[in-house]
């Protein structure tokens, strides 16, 4: 039965109500008194040295406050990375810096290289047009493999090679090498997984201030996590401590990893705010977000499958060459390592796994996590090659995955990580009741009556989210730690707040984690606000990404309330003169067990407020509590994805048909709020799987730089989608049993959109077609049916 | 943006006047024009906007049977009021982008910009529509001049774009995924005195004439007609959206459906 309110309850997303009506707070709604604007002069060209930069002109132009350059900044920190990799022979990664102006060099295009604050952003960018940059370019290294060879120009000077890691992981060489040699097949196949701009709708934004009297700082920023760009900005680029530096995100509008990172802007804004003692402020146009933003995936990857005679996996070699880009974002080297090896298991018990990754260092933008983060990476080249083996082998694309499942938990695969709980098989069972697969050859006979070639496509996927066991990532090479925290405050009246170092920006937050905390105590969720993103008032937090907002954050904010209630027990018990371990809480009221004696919520919170009748010798007055929390693992939403195509054979182009995904995301919370966060992520997979294409030319130059050539997917390039998470393994080791939902939908969709039209062409006759690499344009498409 | 100066003529020959300012540019529903004055990659000192003239809007069908649209009228006019008297050009109009750019964007601004990748283009050459100015009357076969480049002098109005209405025509658009402008477009355009074919978004000299289909679908204006016929890949436009060869196929495939919508 579906409940009307509480954990399960498809309750309205609250804060829909100020997005819908114009009432959300943006950080570009942020305007403070006497506030100045920034104008970045950014690179033009992909590489080259920096001559010599003339503002003189410029300084004298209407309006202009003051021109920064790199020079300014040598007294500065430059961006940190927050993750560092070991190599495959324990070196640590070769890590340039990254100054917060350019610094001798630009690096990719959209490099800054000076920055004008003036009275006005257009009296900025005029003046910005007025200094004359010398600059005395170097062959830009756009293509990896290119940047890889010996003697390749440098994209950073001070270290030995393009080369930032060549990893390996997961069964050593003997094991791999034993399985390949053993098997009865070896499926091979060689792919991209293309670069992807992010292109949240709201592009970034952020307004430096500096209260001189009280030496404070502050930043508005669009942030997914203000505490951690208060640390890193603070700790490591401008030597701020905490308590003087404020970070606020207040309404983000969507961020999909790329505003989880500390970018240049933010310290510019920071320090030049305190340095000219006024507001500063910068909003990104969109050019500029395309040529800033840190972007997605850009892996160029040979994956090899070896199978016994019965379609069993023997073994799992990749070698994959990943793009850092010019700079180190804050987490760009986890994403090719830890959030992507560690996957190449999926849903399968093969024994043998063995990962290479080479990460390069190119001029072009920086890139990093994006909706998905090495698993979508790792989902695509594992199903992809699966489905080619399965062809290969003369076996069916479902069998051949039932074949090799994993069934039973906990397992811990070559790749280090350990499955607490799933059952794919219940999720490939259920995607199958969704499809009506028996009717797909009557439904392609028909579209073959209009011309059509109708295919389908079926994978699995598995991701590790709730992001992370600080100890475990400490030893894989993070500076952080990955906890999650929260504050509940109950006030006098029984209404409470909860200040969460979650960010909410998209996800819905506000309503189910409401939903939790009134439902532990069985109150009205309406008595219940959510606080957050903002560094003075919530408690340090890790913030928003990895899916693990409701795992860890949500944990964390049971455990609070678990504290709150524990205290509100024994204040009940001393109203109700009996003892604390006999008091029972249900629906908001507080009985001593057997009796019909009881006190309800508010006369305890008001209690705890008015201490008048309190036990004040044992217990504090006030009822608030706060909780960090740690995970243990990670956790592992997994299912089962299915989609069916139309092709049109005389133009390539392809219609999606149907889409269906079964997905085990243990208990729900707020069903309705998931099926959103899979149908936006199913949207953005099947962006990546047919239109979506970050290119740049031999230059490096941006082609696709705006929407008149970066394709995203529109309402009417996405189908209606079937949806289920009834299959339901919780989690087993965080108190609400959930797993996660954020990412899922742009991790298992795309290759079912590729097997779906490699099924459709061969079922077409072109039995040559086995592979086409994202986007499937319809050029693309129509180029490899003509072999 | 740069600043400029604004004027909102009432009558063509004001804006005439007007233009003759320097640095002056006509405005027609800015849809190409602001997104260039925002990129600063253009500085008039005056704009002159034309849609306050009253006699450069609304739609009409003349003596001689042709659609006459007065060059400020935005797309969504045309896409409305010539659904009943040419329904192919009014269907051409209700697919250009979204109903922001069909409300402002205006068949003179399109025309006058003659973006390699625009439909109007192909509409007005594939009915050998005249292109009427302030100043004088052109043929469409003399008006498009390659990529962006026409036939008019500076601060030449277009006032109206008059469109032989065919027995039967259709466009076809085949869209870039990203601008949903044409990737290719075909116009097909039947008369009593023959076809024309006029094809857009395909060549590296904007829009052109597909005189061997033309040629076919004269003698038999049929699908069969043009089935084996292909024009060269070479000269055609090849970007990161489709290579010269895919554009070439596009030509052929779109002129045989548009054939058979024809209606
Ligand atoms: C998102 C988007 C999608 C679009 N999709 C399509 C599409 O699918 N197909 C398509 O064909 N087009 C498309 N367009 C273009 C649009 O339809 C307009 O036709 C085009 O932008 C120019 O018309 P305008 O009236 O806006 O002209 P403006 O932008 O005002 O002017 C363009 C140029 O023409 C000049 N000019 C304007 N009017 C006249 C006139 N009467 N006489 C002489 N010169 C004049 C101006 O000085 C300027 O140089 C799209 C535009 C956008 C923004």
């Amino acid at each position: 039965m579906p409940k009307d309110s509480g954990i399960g309850a498809a309750s309205k997303r609250r804060e829909d109500v100020r997005f819908l009506t114009g009432k959300g707070k943006y950080t570009d709604d942020i305007n403070l008194a006497g506030q100045a604007y920034v104008h970045f002069l950014r690179s033009d060209v992909a590489h080259a040295k920096i001559v010599s930069v003339d503002t003189s002109a410029a300084a004298a132009m209407p309006g202009v406050v003051r021109i920064f350059t790199g020079d300014d900044f040598s007294g500065v920190g430059g961006l940190p990375c927050g993750w560092q990799v070991t190599d495959r022979n324990g070196q640590p990664m070769q890590e340039p810096p990254h100054p917060v102006l350019a610094q001798g060099k630009v690096r990719h295009v959209g490099d800054p290289i000076a920055a004008v604050v003036a009275e006005s952003a257009a009296q900025a960018r005029t003046a910005a047009e007025a200094i004359e940059v010398t600059l005395d370019e170097l062959p830009p290294q756009i293509d990896m493999a290119a940047a890889l060879k010996d003697g390749a120009p440098k994209v950073h000077d001070e270290l030995t090679s393009n080369l930032c890691y060549d990893w390996v992981f997961g069964s050593d060489d003997a094991a791999i090498d034993a399985a390949f040699s053993g098997a009865a097949h070896v499926t091979t196949l060689d792919l991209v997984n293309q670069r992807l701009a992010p292109n949240a709708m709201e592009p970034r934004v952020a307004v430096g201030d500096y209260n001189d009297a009280a030496g404070d700082s502050t930043l508005y920023t669009t942030s997914q996590n203000p505490h951690v760009i208060r640390l890193l900005m603070g700790a490591f680029v401008l030597g701020i401590p905490e308590h003087k530096l404020r970070v606020v995100a207040p309404d983000v509008g969507g961020g999909f990893g790329s505003k989880i990172f500390h970018y240049a802007e933010e310290a510019f804004c920071t320090f030049a705010a305190k340095e000219l003692k006024r507001p500063v402020k910068w909003t990104a146009s969109r050019s500029e977000a395309f040529m800033t933003d840190a972007q997605g995936r850009d892996h160029v990857t040979k994956i090899e499958l070896a199978l016994d005679a019965d379609g069993k996996f023997l073994g799992v070699r990749t070698h994959t060459m990943a793009n850092m880009g010019a700079y180190l974002s804050t987490f760009a080297p986890s994403v090719p390592t830890y959030l992507h090896g560690t996957l190449m298991a999926g849903n399968y018990t093969t024994p043998a796994i063995q990962v290479n990754v080479k990460a390069v260092f190119t001029n072009t933008v920086a890139v990093d996590a994006y909706r998905g983060a090495g698993r979508p990476e790792a989902t695509y080249q594992l199903e992809r090659v699966i489905d080619k083996a399965a062809r290969e082998m003369g076996m069916d694309p479902v069998e051949i995955r039932r074949k090799n499942f994993i069934t039973s938990f906990p397992y811990a695969t070559p790749v280090a990580v350990e499955y607490d709980t799933g059952n794919y098989v219940a999720t490939m069972d259920k995607l199958l009741e969704m499809i009506d697969r028996e009717g797909f050859e009557a439904r392609r006979a028909e579209a073959a009556s209009r011309g059509k070639l109708r295919g389908l496509g079926i994978n699995c996927y598995i991701e590790a989210c709730g992001i992370a066991p600080s100890a475990l990532v400490g030893q894989l090479g993070a500076r952080a730690g990955l906890y999650e925290s929260a504050t509940v405050r109950v006030n006098a009246t029984g209404g409470l707040v909860v200040m969460t170092g979650s960010h909410s920006h998209g996800q819905g937050h506000e309503t189910s984690f409401a939903q939790v905390v009134a439902d532990m105590i069985g109150i009205d969720e309406n008595m219940v606000e959510i606080v957050h993103g903002d560094t003075a008032n919530t408690p340090m937090g890790m913030g928003t990404y990895g899916s693990r907002s409701l795992a860890v954050g949500g944990s964390a904010m049971v455990r609070a309330t678990e504290k709150i209630i524990a205290k509100a027990k024994k204040i009940a018990a001393h109203l109700l003169e009996a003892a604390d371990t006999d008091i029972e809480l249900k629906d908001g009221q507080f009985t001593v067990a057997g009796t019909d004696r009881s006190v309800a919520w508010g006369d305890v919170t008001l209690a705890a407020y008015v201490p008048h009748n309190y036990p004040i010798t044992e217990i504090e007055p006030g009822l608030e509590e706060t909780a960090f929390y740690d995970p243990n693992n990670f956790t592992y939403p997994a299912g089962a994805y299915a989609c069916e195509v139309e092709v049109d054979p005389d133009t390539g182009k392809v219609e999606i048909k149907g889409f269906a995904a079964a997905d085990d995301f243990g208990n729900i919370v707020n069903p309705m709020i998931v099926d959103g966060q899979v149908h936006g992520g199913i949207a953005q997979g099947i962006g990546q799987a047919l239109l979506e294409d970050c290119r740049y030319d031999e230059t490096g130059q941006i082609l696709t730089g705006s929407y008149m050539d970066y394709a995203m997917p529109r309402a009417d390039d996405l189908p209606f989608y079937q949806v289920d998470h009834s299959c339901q393994t919780p989690c087993t080791h965080n108190p609400l049993g959930v797993k996660g939902c954020g990412e899922a939908g742009a991790i298992g969709s795309p290759p079912a959109v590729v097997n779906a039209v490699v099924d459709a062409l061969q079922r077409g006759g072109m039995s040559h077609v086995t592979h086409i690499d994202m986007p499937l344009t319809p050029s693309r498409v129509w180029a490899a049916m003509q072999g | 943006m740069y600043s400029f100066e604004f004027a909102r003529p009432g009558s063509i020959d004001e804006a005439v006047k007007a233009l003759k300012a320097e640095e002056a540019q006509a405005l027609g529903g800015g849809q190409t024009l602001i997104p260039t004055l925002k990129q600063r990659l253009a500085a008039p000192s005056v704009l002159v906007s034309l849609s306050g003239i009253a006699e450069m809007q609304g739609v009409c069908v003349s003596d001689d049977n042709a659609l006459c649209v007065g060059g400020a009228t935005p797309h969504a006019v045309v896409a409305k009021e010539a659904a009943k008297s040419f329904p192919a050009l009014a269907g051409m109009a209700s697919r250009i982008g979204d109903p922001a750019v069909r409300n402002r964007g205006t068949v003179g601004g399109s025309l006058a910009n003659n973006d390699p990748s625009a439909c109007y283009p192909a509409a007005a050459l594939g009915t050998g529509a005249t292109i009427k100015t302030n100043a004088r009357e052109i043929a469409a076969d003399d008006y498009f001049q390659g990529m962006f480049a026409t036939a008019l002098d500076e601060g030449e109005i277009i006032t109206e774009v008059r469109f032989p209405i065919p027995e039967k025509a259709n466009y076809q658009k085949f869209v870039q995924p990203a601008s949903r402008f044409a990737l290719v477009g075909v116009f097909v355009a039947k008369y009593a005195s023959g076809v024309r074919v006029a094809v857009t978004g395909a060549s590296e000299d904007g829009v052109f004439r597909w005189t061997e289909a033309e040629e076919a679908l004269s003698k038999d204006f049929s699908a069969k007609a043009v089935e084996g016929l292909k024009v060269s890949a070479d000269g055609m436009i090849s970007d990161l959206h489709g290579p010269a060869a895919y554009r070439a196929h596009l030509v052929g495939v779109l002129t045989g459906r548009a054939v058979n919508a024809a209606a």
